[in-house]
């Protein structure tokens, strides 16, 4: 027999069966609904952050005293400015480092306030970070040297303080004290959750003045090409550790970050596809169990197609073919369906759902496999059963 | 009754081998240490283009036979020649190649598909045989047509009488244009009128083909419309009145 004339039958058999083939395809449906949003949910995930991470600037190297721990609260820090100095003067091009000392701080201007970070950084920011404004300037060399009381906004805390009117020259009280707008930034949006339109920059030397300290959270260090990046990293560390014997300095570069939470949210994803790999089996089973049920229902007919010259694998191919139609009609199905979803969950909410060309490959592969592992059993028995104890089956 | 002499109306059939010979076929059954010997040595012989009934009481053996004449089951022992092949030692892949090339099978129950129709019944044989779609479709209907239901080939059998389902699994049996065709009381969910249509049908056949009709029956009248009677009691042939047919 050709393979068409298998295949016919099959699609046949599932045709006169409409409402249990539908049935026996749900499982199967839900299962790859699953693995393509979820999928589709995890990827745009990692994508959104690697944008994130990426939309910082190129070939930066983030060091700060202690381990690095994304998320937590960093460890309390003795860098000071002559470190940074002498940070400047490892690497050799002094415009390539900048600095950061955060602290949250009440901005006030007339009625209205806000909660936002203040971070005191300097002219050389720009040097290192993609941070571009909408109006005004970025903080200068002087600012930093005469500690002026002078900030750069960012979008959304301009937008909530002023509204439509330009800020630039105009005053802001910060923690208490007065200073002058000199520009903002334009939208970058989060990175890590916080959103970055939310900071207000100072010179670093009056953050430090207005908080009573004189240390800084860390440095940042812009590499000149991606080839430096590593050893570069490598002599920061070294030249910090050298100078405070006993002491732990950490330095982490854009690649890394990307790495870690790259991975972080990749086995994320895959255990996400895993749960939902779970039901595709489960709906797997389903179709072993109604492929059996059909091949006792059928004996009768088995065993006349045997007695008309079918031979075992006939018989086989039909049932199997009958089980992988199953799987992948219904993988076909929830392929659409899951990509309906994702399209519905990238429009109506938060959510950056990224449709991934493996996944529905994957999702497709897996319920035709699935179609022959499960079908394959009952397929088999349908295959051997004797012909003369068939045609007497009842 | 009147069956016509074979070799009157089929001149040209070549004096091959003989359709069926079976040499001491004993068929046991064991089913849970219990052993039932349903054939205990039965030797005969069809000839090619013969016409014989086989008669008995229930349970001496008539469709153990028949199932083994047909290659549906193997022997417990004997020999088995079907148009001159040794069946032993054929693999289940060829037995099932020589039931859909040499014989035709015919059911008491008739086993047509239901949903399907008397077109796609009749052409199912020809599926296994590989033969091409449009191909199939003519045949099936030259086979309709030849049991007189050119005007039923859309319906399906839930829409037919029985006689005319009996007609359809006779075509379904004849498409594939064996050398044999085996019925297992092909009458008996028939009343008599539809029966008669039957066995005018498998005559006209075994006349005109030249197609062996080996049949099992327990109506004398069926069974008096071949030449040739095998009666079987507890698994033995008890009388065999052609047992000098279709030798050479
Ligand atoms: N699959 C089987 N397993 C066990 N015993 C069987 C099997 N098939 C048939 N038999 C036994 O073999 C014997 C012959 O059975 P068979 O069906 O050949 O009789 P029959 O002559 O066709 O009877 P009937 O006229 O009632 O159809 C019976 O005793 C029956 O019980
Ligand atoms: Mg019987």
């Amino acid at each position: 027999m050709r393979g068409r004339e298998s295949f016919v039958m099959a699609l046949e058999a599932l045709r006169v069966n409409r409402l249990r083939s539908a049935l026996t395809m749900l499982g199967v449906i839900i299962g790859v609904l699953a693995v393509v949003v979820l999928v589709s949910v995890g990827t745009g995930a990692k994508d959104a952050v690697e944008k994130q991470i990426s939309g910082l600037g190129t070939n930066i190297i983030l060091v700060v005293p202690g381990q690095l721990t994304v998320g937590a609260a960093p460890t309390q820090s003795r860098l000071s400015l002559a470190d940074v100095a002498y940070v400047r003067r490892v690497v050799g091009d002094p415009a390539k480092v900048t600095v950061s000392l955060q602290s949250g701080e009440t901005v006030r201007v007339g009625r209205t306030e806000a909660f936002v970070t203040i971070i005191g950084t300097d002219q050389n920011l720009t040097n290192v970070f993609q941070r571009p404004l909408s109006k005004g300037r970025h903080l200068s060399e002087t600012d930093v040297d005469t500690r002026r009381r002078v900030a750069v906004l960012g979008a959304e805390v301009a937008a909530r303080m002023f509204g439509d009117v330009d800020p630039v020259g105009r005053q802001v009280s910060i923690a208490g004290a007065r200073f002058r707008v000199v520009g903002v930034y334009a939208t970058v949006g989060q990175t890590f959750g916080l959103s970055r339109d939310q900071e207000v920059h100072v010179p670093v030397t009056t953050a430090q003045r207005m908080l009573g300290v004189d240390r800084v959270n860390g440095l940042a260090v812009g590499a000149s090409g991606p080839e430096e990046v590593e050893a570069l990293q490598g002599r920061v560390v070294a030249a910090l550790t050298e100078r405070y014997p006993g002491e732990k300095f950490s330095a982490v570069t854009q690649t890394q970050l990307l790495g870690t939470i790259g991975s972080v949210l990749g086995m994320l994803t895959g255990v996400l596809a895993a749960i939902a790999g779970i039901s595709l089996l489960v709906g797997g089973v389903g179709v072993s169990n109604i492929m059996l049920v059909s091949v006792r229902e059928r004996t009768k007919e088995i065993g006349l197609r045997k007695a008309l010259g079918a031979r075992q694998r006939d018989v086989l191919a039909q049932f199997l073919i009958e089980a992988v139609l199953l799987t992948t009609i219904g993988g076909v199905i929830g392929i659409v369906l899951g990509v309906g979803g994702a399209v519905a969950i990238r429009s109506f909410t938060e959510v950056p759902a990224s449709i991934t060309w493996w996944s529905i490959a994957l999702a497709f592969g897996v319920s035709a496999v699935v179609g022959v592992f499960f079908g394959v059993a009952p397929a088999r028995r349908a295959g051997r059963l004797d012909p003369v104890v068939a045609l007497r089956a009842e | 009754m009147t069956a016509p002499d074979p070799s009157a109306t089929a001149p040209a059939r070549p004096a091959g081998p003989p359709a069926i010979e079976a040499v001491d076929l004993t068929r046991r059954y064991d089913l849970d240490g219990v052993s039932v010997e349903a054939l205990r040595g039965v030797s005969l012989r069809i000839g090619q283009g013969e016409f014989a009934a086989i008669v008995g009481p229930s349970g001496s053996g008539k469709s153990t036979l028949m199932h083994l004449l047909g290659c549906l089951d193997r022997p417990t022992s004997g020999v088995l020649r079907i148009n001159g092949v040794e069946m032993s030692g054929l693999s289940d892949t060829r037995l099932a190649e020589l039931r859909n090339q040499t014989i035709g099978f015919v059911f008491q129950s008739f086993h047509l598909l239901a949903r399907t129709t008397a077109l796609d019944n009749v052409a199912l044989p020809l599926v296994y045989r590989g033969v091409g779609r449009a191909e199939r479709r003519e045949r099936a209907r030259t086979a309709l047509e030849s049991v007189g239901l050119g005007h039923r080939m859309g319906h399906r059998p839930s829409q037919m009488s029985g006689g005319e389902q009996q007609r359809v699994a006779i075509a379904r049996a004849l498409v594939g244009e064996p050398k044999v065709l085996l019925a297992d009381e092909p009458t008996g969910n028939l009343d008599t009128r539809n029966g008669t249509e039957v066995m005018a049908i498998l005559d006209r056949l075994n006349a005109e083909r030249g197609v062996a009709v080996v049949l099992v029956t327990h109506e004398p009248e069926v069974a008096a419309h071949a030449r040739r009677q095998i009666h079987v009691r507890d698994g033995l042939i008890e009388l065999d009145t052609g047992a000098a047919e279709g030798r050479p």
